[in-house]
């Protein structure tokens, strides 16, 4: 190969401008390698170019120091956003909609358990109103009863306890004005079942009993005492235990409380 | 061969190459952008922008290809260009001379706070003929192929090989006299 005729060409301006193919370029590189003249021309074409080129710089802002740094600080950013930029936002997405998952279903249960103590409440509080409107009648029921007992004509009759129930006792309030009777049976036992009180309303010479009623419900009634009608001209009351629904005439033998009704 | 080994030890990732290479390079680099985007402190930013991307991609230069500088060169230049086509500069081919790396020097006349070296640029093209100012500026600092660059300057494709010799020689001479 004439080497001269080579370098006269203008390949090798070429080459430094790198604007040649491949295969020119890797012709070129090994025949540099073989060829010192090629070499040589290869570096003088270079430096002219760097000459030229170093006369239009317009000086160097930068230090290498700061471009290293910068490369550096990118070296930092790629790695973050590679390694943990990414599935930390992801991670941390699922564990906020987890987490809101859990508080909801937290308020929901919450929102739960206040209803039903809710309903409590509610239930107590209208337990206590109904207790206290039962106390209000209660009261008044004895208000009502105690003004009738205190009644300037009522006559107050005690019933002692005969010999089937020697520790009985009752009371009987009359007044005859009006033709009411109140019983006061808190002495008596509470009626086996099936049995109920009656009360009489007896003439003594001849004896003769006359039914003033029955004390219906007495082991459900608080204050025992019972308001019957009693239209008769009463000498004494008695009180007998009697088959459910009452009979016609009274059992003697189950005679529990008698009591005289004093001459006024 | 020093410069081999530099250059081997540089796509080892060695930052004290690196900062030899840069001690060798940078000033024409960045005399290499400033021909094309004619502007100091965009020439300076593009420059740092270089030489960043040639130390990220160090292993891809290969010596089969071509020379060290050749290859930063190329990066350069297409950054440079990239930058001119994204600012869209209107005027490239209103005024051709005007646009060549010799209007560099009309342009620094009128500003005194240049750095570029003026005078010695005035030295190297003193004798040179505006047609070797263009053709190394379009093969050199353009990267245009002898195809584009004979389209360019209305000349047959065979001439701008030895009419790029002749000029480069004419350079050289110029560089020699001084």
């Amino acid at each position: 190969m004439d080497v001269q005729e080579y370098i006269a060409s203008g390949i090798l301006e070429l080459y430094i401008a790198g604007i040649l193919s491949d295969k020119e370029n890797l012709e070129i590189a090994n025949y540099a390698k073989e060829y010192p003249e090629i070499q040589k021309e290869i570096e003088a074409i270079e430096a002219s170019i760097l000459t030229l080129s170093k006369k239009a710089s317009p000086g160097l802002k930068y230090s290498f120091k700061s471009i290293m740094d910068r490369i550096n600080n990118d070296v930092k950013i790629i790695s973050i956003n590679d390694k943990r930029g990414v599935p930390i936002s992801t991670y941390v997405g699922w564990a906020a909609s987890v987490l809101l998952a859990i508080g909801m279903f937290w308020l929901y249960q919450q929102n739960q358990e206040l209803k039903s103590e809710i309903q409590v409440v509610e239930q107590q509080n209208f337990n206590l109103e109904q207790e206290i409107a039962d106390s209000d009648s209660s009261l008044e029921k004895t208000q009502e009863l105690l003004s009738s007992i205190r009644d300037k004509n009522i006559s107050v009759v005690p019933l002692g306890g005969q010999d089937i129930s020697p520790t009985s006792y009752a009371k009987a309030y009359w007044n005859k004005e009006n033709k009411k009777v109140f019983i006061d049976a808190k002495g008596l036992p509470e009626p086996p079942d099936g049995f109920v009180y009656q009360v009489w309303s007896l003439k003594l010479s001849p004896l003769t009993p006359t039914s003033m009623g029955l004390l219906e419900n007495f082991d459900m009634d608080e204050n025992k005492i019972f308001a019957l009608n009693n239209p008769n001209e009463s000498e004494a009351f008695g009180i007998t235990l009697e088959p459910a629904g009452g009979s016609e005439s009274p059992t003697l033998e189950q005679l529990y409380t008698l009591g005289v009704v004093s001459a006024s | 061969m020093q410069l081999d080994l530099l250059v081997e030890q540089f796509k080892k990732k060695d930052p004290s190459a690196f900062e030899k290479l840069y001690g060798m390079y940078a000033d024409n680099i960045c005399g290499v952008i400033n021909t094309i985007v004619k502007n100091d402190s965009i020439a300076q930013e593009i420059c740092q922008d270089v030489f960043i991307k040639i130390w990220n991609n160090s292993e891809s230069y290969n010596s089969s290809k071509g020379r060290f500088f050749t290859w930063i060169l190329n990066i350069a230049r297409n950054a440079a260009i990239d930058e001119i086509r994204s600012r869209s500069y209107k005027n490239e081919k209103k005024n051709l001379s005007a646009d060549y790396f010799v209007g560099i020097l009309q342009n620094k006349e009128e500003e005194e706070s240049s750095n570029v070296d003026t005078n010695g640029l005035r030295n190297l093209v003193k004798n040179l003929k505006e047609k070797c100012v263009q053709i190394i500026e379009l093969l050199y600092f353009r990267g245009y192929t002898q195809k584009d660059a004979a389209e360019e300057l209305d000349i047959p494709i065979g001439t701008v090989k030895t009419r790029n010799r002749s000029c480069i020689s004419q350079l050289r001479e110029n560089m020699e006299s001084k």
